[in-house]
């Protein structure tokens, strides 16, 4: 047994470069149960970030009693994270779900039937579909719900209602990382494999602190690290991370300059001629824009402009451009910062340079951060059109209007997908008056709180919430709708490398709970959508239609899921996409042959300029001639917008911590995790501590020019002159609130603006003060096991799990798994 | 040579399209993506008419005698809401094309003149021109079915 809120990536099992990563099965069964008491294991995959371990569901007496990894699957060889053993069965199972549908009366939320609720819905809808037409409609979903469930939404939005306000909160988390493929590539499609871990020379995390937000995945390269090879670590990361600790380079840049550094470390390839000349020829367009635009980011320019050091720029620049096969992974910190979509398609950029995609160990991972959240990418949920295809073509537009059997014209394909920002703005304007928001919480997750929570709460808007618990959004809405959540329905996902899971029903959802596929066939149902033939739009009787209507649907194009059927993933492993006549066990990865998705007639996007995001347009895009060609997209560094100030002297940034998920809708209600991180803090550096008379567990105010925070301080390894709060700290479990002046909340703070080409919000940057507000009685609640330990250490209790916390890990060096024979060839 | 009166015309057409930007960023602070690009924006044309002034030193200024029949002079003040944002955007669509033709103009001018470094300005500045009309085009695009059939 290991205390796994101690050890929050487990056991090391050690590999050397080409050799196969061992399996290490781990499992959590509930207290007093042992695996004799287990009656069936049901086949899922946790969905508790992004990086889609394969798991078992435990079932007794007709409830889930725990989890165990599966030996056999690609992405986690058994293992599973703190999050995945403590919060997937709890997260589910806590007296508080919702039961039963409510809505409004009087002011207050009432438990009523589904009838009266449904109807409540569908005659608004109907109503102001009949008065205002589809524009007054908006979606707001999830990167939580199934490929299912996502595509059912987009056709209902897409042929039925025929609004282009739709998105998820997979804007918030993975925009950019599409974005910044269409871009380069043509069209979304992560290039790279986990098994590039297995084989690469160096692995550089970009704003990715994979430590804790992929837990599992970090254990991986740790174990690399651990081997007789260990490869080269390169950390891009204001704070001193875990991923910081082991990297032979920590580029500790200052929040809102990611794009000078990567100007910089482009510059350095060019200036020291490694650069894979004919590859760059064949293959690219645009090298020379490339060239012009990093020219002037000499390392000390970008050590003057980023405040790192300028040898380790070139030091960094080093590794990437000696190292035979390098890894690059990608997340938040450049997806929420300044220039997200330009930064992130730098390192799309030094990849090409190098020719380094396509093959083991040369990759990229642009992550995402929530579990299914490629899926709503590829659905087209959050407005993208199904499959990759180009809202731009008429040609695409016409594949779906045949394949939905409406008539092109309703589809909204004459303007770009309204994305979250704007439809909230949308909402704030009174000009959507109908929102139905699932299985996400904005009033927590969004930046500059106060403002979300005041358009929340307009009479405007119908509000319909969708999810397992009454979410601090939910106090908002005239109906909610109980939903049934992992383990209680049938459906897939796809995690960061293109590979689908299947999770199946352990067992029934609480009370009158229904699944999300099901709440919206009803919907659609009632709503009366039909095709041009008269008959119903969506005629699924359960997940597996939908997923053959989607199989379908993603026919030919990049995502091509023909070739994976329910019956292939049941009792084995994930399998990737494409998975089709050609690629019949799946493809581990793209563009291996040099041909990329930017043929015209086949790409997603046709592209954005990077500083505006003016769309280039068919027919310039089309004079590109880029044809299979990979595009060098570029953009010159802007500082950020907003820089501190006499006013506000210090700069802010947000983000995760490694035992909690989003909002902490699941994750609160798990006793070993809750424990370990109970309550939010701020962690700001030693030297400003001392500055501003502030000792480890002092309670601070931090203000914005948009709100405030009242928290305790951590005294942390963090760079001098920023501060940092983790998201995940609402109000719906009363440990704080607002109105007591004891905000929590990291996005109180938080500004309204987006990247111009992903429309990704910046929650990484913002100015702020701080002054103390009360002594300490006691150190703050941070963990000490990431980032957030204390600068000094030992001065204060390390964060254990002792008996709860334990979980069996079994490693089996012998042990078979579905990318073995392709990790050692 | 009349070119020192399309230099003149040009500087004036960035400086209007400049502080019209200024103008609409703040006028529309509401919507952020049009305050911080609009910003951005203006310091692009600063950065042109900045380019100018070399080449303007050397061929002289020289006043336009010809009368204005369309005024296009700068935004004097912003509307309000999501149909005058749309009508404000339109008016820098204005603005701005009246600069983009007139750099191409001066581009050609600057090529039969073999003029060196008044290529070099012209092809940046016209490129950077045209990209601050697609967005434009692109935000507008999103903005009026949504301003012209549900917003009041």
């Amino acid at each position: 047994m290991v205390d796994r809120i101690a050890d929050i990536w487990g056991e090391r099992t050690p590999f050397a470069r080409g050799e196969h990563w061992p399996v290490r099965v781990d499992q959590k069964l509930a207290d007093g149960l042992v695996e004799a008491d287990i009656d069936r294991w049901v086949q899922s995959a946790c969905v508790l970030c992004s990086n889609g371990c394969a798991c078992d569901i435990a079932v007794k007496d007709d409830q889930m009693v725990g989890i165990r990894g599966r030996a056999i699957d690609r992405v986690n060889h058994g293992r599973l994270g703190p999050k995945g053993l403590f919060g997937s069965v709890q997260g589910m199972r806590s007296r508080d779900r919702l039961t039963r549908p409510m809505v409004r009366v009087d002011g207050h939320l009432v438990e009523t039937d589904w009838d009266t609720a449904m109807s409540r819905i569908v005659e608004r809808s109907k109503q102001l579909l009949a008065q205002k037409g589809p524009l007054s409609h908006g979606f707001y979903t999830s990167g939580q719900l199934f490929l299912e469930e996502y595509y059912a939404l987009a056709v209902i939005g897409k042929a039925g209602i025929g609004t282009p306000h739709m998105d998820g909160n997979t804007r918030l988390c993975t925009a950019t990382a599409a974005a910044a493929m269409k871009e380069s590539f043509g069209a979304d499609g992560q290039p790279g494999s986990y098994l590039d871990i297995d084989n690469c020379d160096a692995v550089f995390l970009y704003g990715h602190n994979m430590a804790e937000t992929q837990t599992v995945l970090w254990a991986r390269i740790l174990d690399r690290i651990a081997g007789p090879d260990r490869p080269f670590i390169v950390c891009v990361d204001p704070r001193d991370t875990e991923v910081a600790r082991v990297a032979d380079v920590h580029l500790a840049v200052r929040p809102g300059t990611n794009q000078a550094l990567m100007n910089g470390l482009l510059r350095e390839l060019f200036a020291n001629g490694w650069v894979e000349e004919s590859w760059v020829h064949e293959h690219t367009i645009g090298v020379d824009e490339l060239r012009a635009v990093v020219d002037p980011w000499t390392p000390e320019k970008v050590a003057e402009t980023c405040g790192v050091d300028a040898d380790d720029v070139r030091r960094a620049a080093r590794i990437f451009g000696e190292s035979e096969r390098v890894l690059s992974t990608v997340l938040q910190g450049f997806y929420q910062s300044d220039q997200a979509t330009a930064a992130s398609c730098q390192v799309n950029n030094m990849h090409l340079l190098r020719g380094m995609i396509g093959r083991p160990g040369a990759g990229i991972l642009q992550m995402n951060g929530q579990p299914t959240a490629q899926n709503n990418r590829e659905c087209g949920a959050d407005g993208d059109l199904p499959a990759f295809r180009n809202w731009e073509n008429p040609a695409h537009v016409s594949e779906l209007a045949q394949l939905w059997g409406v008539d092109s014209g309703v589809i909204p394909s004459w303007a770009p997908p309204t994305h979250a920002m704007q439809i909230f703005r949308y909402v704030e304007q009174g000009s959507i008056q109908f929102l139905w928001v699932s299985a996400t919480n904005p009033a927590v997750s969004m930046p500059q709180l106060e403002r979300i929570r005041s358009i929340l709460d307009q009479d405007s808007v119908f509000l319909v919430v969708q999810d397992l618990y009454l979410t601090e959004t939910a106090q908002y809405a005239d109906v909610v709708l109980p939903a049934a959540g992992w383990g209680e329905k049938t459906g897939t996902f796809t995690n960061v490398n293109r590979t689908v899971h299947l999770s199946d029903k352990a067992v029934d959802p609480p009370g009158d709970a229904r699944s999300d596929l099901d709440i919206f066939l009803d919907y659609a149902a009632r709503m009366g959508f039909t095709k041009n033939d008269g008959s119903p739009l969506l005629d699924w009787e359960g997940p597996e239609d939908a997923y053959r209507a989607w199989q379908e649907c993603s026919r030919g194009r990049p995502c091509d899921y023909t070739g994976i059927s329910y019956e292939r993933l049941r009792g084995g492993s994930g399998i990737p996409w494409p998975c089709n006549d050609e690629h019949p066990e799946g493809l581990t990865r793209l563009y291996g042959d040099g041909v990329f998705a930017t043929e015209p007639d086949y790409c997603e996007s046709f592209g954005h300029d990077l500083l505006t995001g003016a769309t280039v347009g068919e027919q310039a895009f089309r004079a590109l001639e880029a044809h299979g060609r990979a595009i060098f997209k570029v953009s010159e560094y802007v500082p950020p917008h907003e820089e501190p100030s006499a006013e506000y002297p210090y700069r802010y940034t947000t983000g995760r911590t490694a035992y909690h998920f989003h909002t902490r809708t699941k994750t609160a209600r798990s006793r070993q995790l809750n424990q370990a991180a109970p309550k939010a803090w701020v962690e700001i550096s030693p030297t400003d501590a001392a500055a501003l008379g502030l000792g480890e567990g002092d309670v601070v105010r931090v203000t914005s020019a948009r709100g405030e925070l009242v928290v305790p301080v951590r005294v942390g390894d963090i760079r001098e002159g920023s501060v940092f709060a983790p998201f995940h700290y609402g109000y719906f479990d009363a440990a704080a609130s607002v109105s007591s002046g004891h905000a929590s909340a990291a996005n109180e703070l938080t500004v309204t603006e987006w990247d111009p080409v992903s429309k990704q919000p910046l929650f990484k940057n913002a100015a702020v003060k701080l002054e103390k507000v009360a002594d300490a009685d006691g150190p703050s609640d941070a963990p000490t096991t990431t980032a957030s330990r204390p600068a000094a250490q030992g001065t204060v209790r390390a964060t254990v799990g002792g008996h709860d916390g334990e979980a069996s890990s079994t490693v089996d060096l012998e042990a078979w798994t579905a990318d073995r024979a392709e990790a050692l060839s | 040579m009349m070119l020192p009166v399309y230099l003149g015309l040009l500087q004036k057409a960035e400086q209007s399209l400049a502080s019209s930007y200024r103008q609409v960023a703040d006028g529309h602070g509401a919507e952020p993506d049009v305050y911080h690009l609009c910003h951005t924006l203006a310091k692009q044309c600063d950065a042109h008419e900045q380019a100018l002034a070399p080449v303007i030193e050397r061929y002289g200024e020289q006043p336009d005698d010809e009368p204005e029949r369309l005024h296009a002079e700068e935004l004097s003040e912003t509307r309000s809401g999501p149909v005058g944002l749309l009508r404000d955007l339109q008016d820098l669509y204005l603005l701005a094309s009246l600069a983009d033709v007139t750099w191409m103009m001066v581009k050609q001018a600057a090529l039969g003149l073999r003029d060196e470094e008044l290529i070099g300005v012209t092809q940046q500045c016209e490129g950077q021109i045209k990209v601050q009309l697609g967005w434009l085009t692109t935000r507008m695009k999103q903005a009026a079915p949504q301003a012209l059939i549900v917003a009041d």
